[in-house]
Parts: structure tokens; C-alpha cells; sequence
């Protein structure tokens, strides 16, 4: 089994992001920078189906010269090798562009299955899957919380609103995983060492085929035409609980008429 | 005036509610096009027009809710390359991301998620996006000559146009084909809870990593029963496999605006407060007095929840005799 996992690196999710008011755009200076733990899921899947019936995980990941410490992050949980997609040209991508680089990417390793996270916990599109499913001409199997993978099908349970549904298509084919799907490993020290040793090839946006006036800001079809802070709540009224929190919860829902 | 399609999706053959919330806002800047597939669809022609869908594209083919994405995709993508819509809308749901994405390949367009506004100035599109944990407003705009656009259920309210005309009701001629039938739905599972769903629910008690242990939420369930609220949950959670992703709210969950949201041990953290910030009453309790959740509950209870939320229940019980 030959398959692809879709990584990428984003800023530490549990901190603020902020913007550039500039550019407009994340800033990532600065700034830690972790593998979205949204995609260890899929590293895991994948690792998980490898062990089990032999094969190949390929990383694939668009990200500045930096991004390659998720990626070793990613041969550190036992991929085998990635390629990193790092190019000046790319600042600014949307997620149309993001898609076809990340396409032309995964179809150079002919993959019999393709994995990615929902959606990235920085940008939050949840485009990208799809589109790289519609550029290579695969099926896209989504929001899977659980996926087993046997003669030349795979098969999901894919979350919905109020319970889930069960499909299955031949591969090659696209999965997106959610994170009830596995817990993944945490790397050990032996494979980090190894992470280190483990082949990842560079490539820029010419090497794949993409002019620099199609991809990263010129080649994005949104424009950001201006911003302004959103209004935030204010604070209420703030208690510390001595003994008597339950009442004053109750007193405040009876001034709202919910009890 | 600009030519706007909405995809209008189907639930057990009824227009999902969040579709007619999005005619309902578009309708003000230009003619509405509602596109219905699958089985039921000619039956919602009339109630979309009560939206203020001017024409509605219908098409029976159960290959529709048999297959996912890739048949409407089709059939959209199809349709707007031939009649060039100026905008496409879709809901933000799970069968709506999927069939956007590969919309946004088909068309080669700019896709704008996430819509908080929409508007039309000098002819030109004009969203407003909340980005970076919704702390930023940012007007996008997009220059393709197909706009498309994603909007999260609850942006808008659903109000019907008075003194809407019957609806154009048009069949869609195209056949399916065989290359656009290969993720095959084999069956649909309900499992749904007891009590008021997220959506509904006038009461939400939500619960995090607070709670310490994934057998406290039966705590939340318990203040539940006699408030008629419904429990949902965080992330952090969720990921845990505490609780199942059905209850998940938030960014990469369900967005709810109930009259009160009580977060009981949820520190606050923007992938949550995206989902509920829209609540018109927040009460918060947390251990931590720095925790962020503070900085914009209506009420916040520095202190235990593990003592509080039982106290909590028998006092509701008690003034509810």
C-alpha cells in the first residue's frame, strides 16, 4: 500500500494568531510553530494500515524552509520519507493553488490512498482536500471517524450532523480523517534519530510545473479589500465561588426568564 | 443585478433550513437561482420560492444522495460553466464543503469560507470574513468571474419574502455520468441523543478538559434534564474520545446561539468560542481566574465545577419545585 499524508505546519494552535497589518496574512515569525496536530491523525491512519499490510507513507507538505521541522516531526511517527514544497513564490497561496501544487506533488508517488486532515487549524478552508481529489480525478471520502482499507477498497464512517453514514469507493481514493478516528503515537527518541537520516526531496513551484504569476498572492483569486478589529464582548460580572455559586447561577437564570 | 445560485440541500427530502437562510439574505442584491437535487426536490420548489428563489433547477436523480460530493458537483460545476453565474452560495455542512471543493477546481474561482456578511457595493462582492480567531473583520472580494461562497448555518435568518411570485421551476437535462458515482453511500445511521438537539436547544451546558474525567459529564446531563438544555462540548474533549464529535462546538464543530451557553471547565479557547460567542447570555465556571472564557461571559464563576454544577442542579430543582 502506497500511501500520502497531506501535513503541514501551522502556528502553535492554542496561542492567538496575529495578523500582519500589512499583508494581511498570519504572522509566522516568531512565532512557535508546531505539525498541525490535526494531521498526526492521518499520519497515525496511515502508519497503522502500513503496519498491518506492508507499504509506503509519503509525506507531502507546502510550507516555507522552516516547515521541514513538522515534517521531520511527521518521519519521527514513522513515515518514510516526504516531500517538502518550499518556494518564496508560494507565500499567499489560496486554496485553489495550494490544492494543484499539492496535487502535482502526491501524483508524482502514484499513491493508492491519499490522507489529509478536515481542514488545517490555522486557515480553516477545508477546500484543499477536495480539490486535490477533483485535480488527480479521485474519489473524496470525508469527515472519517473511522476507515478500514481491503481489497482494493476502503471504507469510512463518516461523521455527519446526528450520527454517520458508511461509504466505501475502490482506490485509489482520497480519505479526510477527523480526530476521533485514533489517538496518535507520540515519536520516540529512536525515531526521531532515525527521522533525521530519512529522504526529503525539495521542490519549487517551477519543478512541479506551476508558473510564478499562477500561484501564491498574484495568483489568488480573492483580494482582501480592507479590515477593522471585530467587536468584542465585554466582560460581566465575575464571581469566586464561596459556597453560594449555585444560587447566584440560578438568580442569573431567573433574570433571564430561563427558569 | 448580479445572478446568484444556491445550492439547496436536501435532509430526508426537505430544504435544509440554513439554505433557505441564505436565499433570504442574497435575495437583496440580485435574481436568486436555487439549485434542489435529489429525491424530493420538485416538492421544495414551492417553499423556495417563499425565499425568494426566483427560478428553481430540480433534478430527481436519486444518484444524488446515493454518492457523495462528486454527482452535484458535476451537475453544478456543469451548469455554471455553461451560464456563468455571478455567485454560487453554499452552506456550510459536511455534504456542502465537499461538493465547494471540488466546485473550486471545476470552476478555477476564488472560494470565500466562512461568510459573516455579505453585500454588494458598486457591483462589486463584497464579504466580510471574521479570520484570525475572529478577533479581525476582512473584506474579501473576489475578481474570478464566478464568485463562491460558503456560509456557516445561523449567519442570517431565514424570513420569508412577502409577496413572492411562484417560482420558475425548471428540470435539469443532464445525465450523470458513471465517473461521477464512486464514493458509495451504503447506509445512514441516526444517533441521536435524548432532549433538545444543539441546534435547538434554548439551554447549552457545554463541557471541557475542566471536568478532569469523561465520566463527569454525566454531571452536565444531570443540571441538563431539569433546565431542558442540551450538552455539548469542546474540542479538546471531543479528541479525547470523552464524548462523542455529534456534540462538538466550535470551529470545527456546531456553531449554536442559544439565550444561554453555560461553559463549564472550557478555558475559552478561539476554535470554541467561534461556535457560541453569538449566545445571548454566556456563564462561564472555571477554576482558572485567567482563563480567557472570562473575558466575555455575561457571568463568570471562579471556582469548582465538579461541586458547583451538582449544587447547581439540586438548586434549579429546587426553585422549580
Amino acid at each position: 500500500m502506497n500511501i500520502v499524508v497531506c501535513v503541514k505546519q501551522v502556528p502553535e494552535p492554542t496561542g492567538t494568531n496575529k495578523i500582519d497589518p500589512n499583508t494581511l496574512r498570519i504572522v509566522r515569525e516568531g512565532v512557535d510553530a508546531v505539525l498541525d496536530p490535526a494531521d498526526e491523525y492521518g499520519i497515525e491512519a496511515a502508519l497503522q494500515i502500513i503496519e498491518a499490510q506492508g507499504g509506503t507513507v509519503t509525506l507531502v507538505s507546502m510550507g516555507p524552509d522552516r516547515a521541514l521541522e513538522a515534517i521531520r516531526r511527521g518521519l519521527a511517527m514513522g513515515a518514510d520519507k516526504a516531500i517538502h514544497i518550499s518556494d518564496a513564490n508560494l507565500a499567499g497561496s489560496d486554496a485553489l493553488t495550494t490544492a494543484k501544487i499539492l496535487a502535482a506533488a502526491i501524483k508524482r508517488v502514484n499513491p493508492d490512498l491519499i490522507l489529509c486532515a478536515t481542514e488545517s487549524s490555522d486557515s480553516y478552508t477545508g477546500m484543499v482536500p477536495g480539490g486535490i481529489a477533483q485535480i488527480l480525478d479521485l474519489p473524496q471520502l470525508t469527515f472519517a471517524r473511522k476507515m478500514t482499507v481491503a481489497d482494493g477498497k476502503v471504507t469510512i464512517q463518516r461523521q455527519l450532523e446526528g450520527g454517520y453514514q458508511t461509504v466505501e469507493a475502490s482506490l485509489p481514493a482520497l480519505v479526510t480523517v477527523t480526530g476521533s478516528i485514533n489517538e496518535p503515537r507520540y515519536p520516540a527518541l529512536k525515531g526521531i534519530m532515525q527521522a533525521k537520516k530519512k529522504p526529503v526531496e525539495s521542490l519549487s513551484a517551477a519543478d512541479l510545473g506551476l508558473d510564478a504569476n499562477e500561484v501564491g498572492q498574484a495568483g489568488a483569486k480573492e483580494r482582501v479589500t480592507g479590515w477593522k478589529p471585530a467587536e468584542q464582548r465585554k466582560a460581566g460580572q465575575i464571581v469566586k465561588d464561596d459556597g453560594n455559586a449555585a444560587a447566584v447561577i440560578a438568580d442569573f437564570l431567573a433574570s433571564i426568564k430561563v427558569i | 443585478m448580479p445572478n446568484i445560485w444556491v445550492l439547496a440541500e436536501l435532509t430526508n427530502g426537505k430544504v435544509q433550513k440554513v439554505s433557505l437562510e441564505i436565499i433570504s439574505k442574497v435575495r437583496n442584491f440580485g435574481d436568486v437561482t436555487a439549485i434542489v437535487l435529489g429525491a424530493g426536490a420538485e416538492s421544495q420548489a414551492e417553499i423556495l420560492g417563499e425565499y425568494g428563489a426566483k427560478k428553481v433547477l430540480v433534478s430527481e436523480d436519486p444518484a444524488y444522495s446515493q454518492y457523495l460530493a462528486e454527482p452535484t458537483a458535476y451537475t453544478v460545476g456543469t451548469l455554471a460553466e455553461q451560464q456563468k453565474p455571478d455567485l454560487i452560495v453554499i452552506g456550510t455542512t459536511y455534504d456542502g464543503r465537499d461538493v465547494a471543493a471540488r466546485l473550486n477546481v471545476m470552476l478555477g474561482c476564488g472560494v470565500i469560507t466562512d461568510a459573516a456578511d455579505i453585500n454588494y457595493e458598486g457591483g462589486a462582492l463584497k464579504v466580510t470574513v471574521p479570520w484570525y480567531s475572529a478577533t479581525t473583520l476582512v473584506d474579501v472580494t473576489s475578481p474570478s468571474s464566478t464568485a463562491l461562497l460558503l456560509v456557516r448555518p445561523k449567519s442570517f435568518a431565514a424570513e420569508k419574502l412577502e409577496g413572492a411570485a411562484a417560482p420558475v421551476v425548471e428540470q435539469i437535462s443532464l445525465t450523470l455520468p458513471d465517473s461521477a458515482k464512486r464514493a458509495r453511500i451504503i447506509e445512514t445511521v441516526s444517533e441521536k441523543s435524548e432532549g433538545p438537539s444543539l441546534e435547538d436547544a434554548n439551554v447549552i451546558i457545554s463541557g471541557g478538559r475542566g471536568l478532569k474525567d469523561a465520566k463527569n459529564f454525566e454531571l452536565l446531563h444531570e443540571l441538563a434534564t431539569p433546565l431542558n438544555a442540551a450538552v455539548g462540548a469542546s474540542r479538546a474533549v471531543v479528541d479525547s474520545g470523552w464524548v462523542p464529535y455529534s456534540m462538538q462546538v466550535g470551529q470545527t464543530g456546531k456553531t449554536v446561539k442559544p439565550t444561554v451557553y453555560i461553559a463549564v471547565g472550557i478555558s475559552g479557547a478561539i476554535q470554541h468560542t467561534v461556535g457560541m460567542k453569538n449566545s445571548k447570555n454566556i456563564i462561564a465556571i472555571n477554576t482558572d481566574a485567567d482563563a480567557p472564557i472570562f473575558k466575555f461571559a455575561d457571568l463568570g464563576v471562579i471556582g469548582d465545577s465538579l461541586k458547583i454544577i451538582p449544587a447547581l442542579t439540586e438548586e434549579i430543582k429546587r426553585r422549580k419545585g
